[in-house]
């Protein structure tokens, strides 16, 4: 079982990359979908079976692989955007530095001092890796709807790390994870809806003219 | 059957009950499209509750046992324990008393059909200010402590900003919230040393510490500065006034009444854990409180605003409370077991007494707003003579809050008086006794303010035709009044009962000092000093009948007030509130300035002018304003971080992340 975990998060690592190298928006919002529902598979291969894990994993699907998806989807028809056309770090140096960054977070997860029973799997470099996507795509990229979708990746790598702690306190995590992304994706589309209404246009980088001077 | 009976009606159930009940008492207010019913239903159920919860505090104040329950709560700091002991108990009977007050009150001072933009929040939050009072008595947690005390403070407020479209509103709470986050913020370092110290979150026992440990000195400190800043002790009291005017008078009442105890309370616990305070700590809460009470009441007579004058007032009185403590302190640091149990009586029966009457003043100053549609003193007056029964009320509160017999302020600051005496026969702290004409300045000042505020709002005629139609307020508004005004004077006539309500949150305090002689030697005086106060009173029943006795022979003709026998006289020809004060503040000039702006005038006939007075502290203008600005100047690179790239600020989160993870290594 661990093993087939093990392979789904290099899955997840790999859509890591497509979502820092692709332009077109709605791959990179399927792609995420994809990692969504991965992630929703992997809380059933390494607890033992509970409804509560069934509420989990029936959560985490609907949310991450289809709801949340399907409002990006909407939102990019409705802005009319397809690519993100001038990032502020073009693709190829923003995959090589998620190549770095997976590398070192594989090498930071080794000197962690990790409980002997976590220290076999990736999760912790895997989780740390995505992270670092996520703050990647939410640095380098120019529009609102690129950087929910950064958003949405840290979330997951964020929630991979939660995977070794579900038992230990399994609300907790649960509500603090559905509850962040869910306050993310209202602040997002409020931004969105906002930006594209205020400056017609999807570009965070006009928000510089609320600046208080 | 007989534990589970217990259970059952175990008063810290009953009283958690009524905490968590007045919480959510607003709550279904907010769903409600129509206005009103949600509001009558609150009052209703906070004052069912409060009913419910005065027994059982009172049942836990005299029981010796203390219940401890524990809240499962999945956090990583340790277990959350929830008691109440006597201390407790003592602090949380104000908060049930005033909130259930303030909400009836509320009906008929803010009636829901004529604010329909904000009496929704303002009653939910109500509510949940009073309710997360009441369980920051219970919390035994650190971490949970903060949290009900930032549940606490930020209802507050959410209750200063009710009427945010005024500007000068807004402003006051931006001022009120970061006061408050500077003092959590030494909160925060306050319960980290002392969970450093005791290894768990969990508030440490009754003089289960020692003072001689390295950072115990520390410790207290950031108590003093965090709990001192809600409280309002002098140098921490800067958002005081404004908060307190601004906020609709009902929520002044308790936040003056029973928000600012919280911070005492703070003060009060912390002290607890100590068996052997050094006389340092003492020492600077007795400082502190001296000046507060002193600059309070300076600040206070200087007022135009009748709800700043009252707030500046509760400086002065958290000032005698934290004198008290700090004479308590330096009993127990130099075994003097007289002075610490008056000095500590004194404080607990002035907390008493004072969330007795600032609430009645600030009820009756919402009740005189209300009439007189101003907060501005110089424009009232005449106000007596339509609302006769609100001006005694209020006349009652201003005598006990100037603390002059048979009232209960007399009574609380005579037990500091006897204190500062006793140490005249002692061989040590014999520099006490100076303290005695501090404080008796400290009265004379409040009778001066209060003479103005009286004098100004009740006497006289009305100066201003602004005032269009001043009448006695509803019953909502006159019985809470009523009730604190029969408190005042019950604690006033009979101080020995209220001197019992004390004397187990003491012996909690100092479990290992004997107060038995003490306490039956001073319960003695208290008796006399009833005794005294009913002859008093008699005596001036008697005078009063047979004034109106004289009066009924002879004829009466009535003329208005001040009007001297003139022909054309007006009524801007009395004293207005500003020059009443006037001498009275120019004594105190280099702490407080009345800067009145008055024309040259000339000639036999000068032209029509104007004058206005601002009253100004110089503490704060020359001071604290220039300290502030100072650190704006100097923090100004920091804005040239905040210039609106979003992702230059996901790019400060990665780095600090980045260099963390680094650091770890």
């Amino acid at each position: 079982m661990i093993s087939i975990a093990d392979q789904l998060l290099v899955l997840v690592l790999l859509i890591n990359f497509i979502s820092l190298g692709t332009s077109r928006l709605i791959f990179s919002i399927r792609a995420v979908a994809v990692q969504g529902v991965i992630l929703g598979i992997l809380p059933g291969l390494i607890h033992p079976f509970s409804w509560h894990l069934v509420g989990i994993t029936v959560g985490i699907i609907t949310a991450k692989g289809f709801a949340i998806p399907m409002l990006l989807n909407r939102a990019v028809r409705t802005a009319e955007i397809k690519r993100e056309v001038e990032p502020f770090l073009g693709y190829v140096p923003t995959l090589l530095l998620g190549a770095v960054f997976t590398a070192l977070s594989f090498g930071f997860a080794g000197k962690l001092p990790l409980l002997p029973e976590h220290q076999n799997y990736i999760f912790v470099p895997a989780s740390i890796a995505t992270l670092m996507t996520g703050f990647l795509i939410l640095t380098t990229r120019r529009k609102a709807i690129s950087q929910v979708i950064g958003y949405l990746v840290l979330e997951n790598g964020i929630f991979i790390f939660g995977l070794l702690l579900a038992e230990a306190m399994p609300i907790m995590v649960e509500a603090g994870a559905l509850l962040d992304l869910l306050v993310g994706t209202f602040v997002m589309g409020i931004v969105m809806n906002l930006i594209s209404r205020e400056f017609s246009s999807l570009d965070t980088s006009r928000l510089t003219s609320l600046k208080e001077e | 059957m007989h534990s589970s009976m217990q259970g059952l009606f175990d008063p810290a159930l009953v009283a958690l009950a009524a905490a968590l009940v007045i919480g959510s008492a607003g709550i279904p207010g907010l769903f409600l499209r129509k206005p009103g019913p949600g509001q009558v239903f609150s009052a209703a159920v906070t004052i069912l509750a409060a009913l419910a919860g005065v027994p059982a505090t009172l049942q836990l104040l005299f029981s010796n046992t203390t219940t401890t329950y524990i809240l499962e709560w999945n956090l990583p700091f340790g277990p959350c324990e929830i008691a109440i002991d006597s201390l407790s108990a003592f602090f949380m009977l104000p908060v049930f008393l005033v909130s259930a007050a303030g909400s009836l009150f509320a009906v008929g001072y803010w009636p829901a059909a004529e604010h329909r933009a904000n009496e929704r929040g303002l009653t939910f939050f109500s509510g949940l200010l009073a309710s997360s009072m009441a369980i920051l008595l219970m919390a035994r947690n650190g971490v949970f402590f903060i949290m009900v005390w930032e549940v606490m403070a930020l209802s507050a407020y959410f209750l200063i900003v009710t009427e945010h479209e005024r500007e000068d509103v807004r402003n006051a709470g931006v001022v009120y919230l970061i006061a408050t986050h500077a003092g959590t913020a030494a909160l925060f370092v306050y319960f980290s040393l002392l969970a450093a110290r005791t290894g768990s979150f969990l508030l440490p026992a009754n003089g289960s510490l020692s003072a001689l440990s390295p950072f115990a000195t520390f410790i207290a400190l950031s108590a003093f500065t965090g709990f001192g800043a809600k409280a309002g002790i002098m140098p921490l009291h800067t958002w005081l006034p404004s908060a307190h005017a601004n906020a609709p008078s009902h929520v002044s009442a308790v936040m003056s009444g029973v928000m600012l105890n919280m911070g005492l309370y703070g003060i009060f616990r912390t002290l607890s854990f100590y068996h052997d305070p050094p006389l340092l700590w003492g020492g600077i809460l007795t400082l502190c409180g001296i000046s507060s009470a002193l600059l309070g009441i300076i600040f206070a007579v200087a007022q135009r605003d009748l709800k700043r004058l009252l707030a500046c007032s509760s400086i002065e009185n958290i000032g005698i409370i934290t004198t008290g403590l700090g004479v308590a302190m330096l009993g127990v640091s130099s075994h003097t077991t007289t002075l610490a149990y008056l000095g500590m009586a004194g404080a607990l029966l002035h907390i008493l007494n004072h969330s007795f009457f600032k609430p009645l003043l600030f009820l009756g100053s919402g009740a005189i707003i209300h009439a007189a549609g101003t907060r501005e003193m110089n424009l009232m007056g005449g106000l007596g003579k339509d609302m006769p029964r609100a001006a005694l009320l209020f006349l009652v509160g201003s005598v006990a809050i100037c603390g002059i017999p048979p009232l209960n302020g007399f009574v609380s600051e005579f037990l500091l008086y006897l204190g500062f005496f006793s140490q005249l026969q002692a061989d040590s702290l014999i520099f006490l006794v100076f303290l005695a004409p501090l404080l008796a300045l400290v009265g004379g000042v409040a009778v001066v303010a209060f003479t103005k505020l009286y004098g100004s709002v009740f006497l006289g005629s009305s100066r201003s035709s602004a005032m269009s139609h001043p009448h006695e307020p509803g019953v909502t508004m006159l019985a809470p009044m009523t009730f604190f005004a029969l408190l005042c004077l019950l604690v006033g006539f009979a101080p020995q009962l209220a001197l019992r309500l004390v004397s187990p949150a003491i012996t909690m305090f100092f479990p290992d000092l004997n107060f038995a002689a003490v306490s039956t030697e001073y319960g003695a005086i208290l008796s006399r000093l009833s005794l005294s106060g009913v002859l008093l009173l008699a005596f001036a029943v008697l005078a009063t009948l047979l004034w109106r006795w004289r009066i009924g022979l002879g004829p009466v003709t009535s003329a208005s007030t001040w009007g001297c026998a003139y022909q054309r006289g007006t009524s801007r020809m009395q004293y207005g509130a500003t020059s009443f004060s006037e001498l009275a503040v120019s004594v105190f000039n280099g702490i407080m300035r009345q800067r009145i702006e008055r024309p040259a005038l000339t000639g036999l006939f000068p032209a029509v002018a104007h004058c206005s007075d601002h009253p100004t502290e110089t503490l704060l203008e020359r001071i604290i304003a220039p300290l502030f600005t100072l650190a704006g100047l100097s923090f100004a690179f920091l804005r040239l971080m905040q210039h609106g790239q979003m992702h230059v600020y996901m790019m400060y989160i990665f780095a600090t992340l980045f260099i963390l993870m680094l650091w770890a290594h």
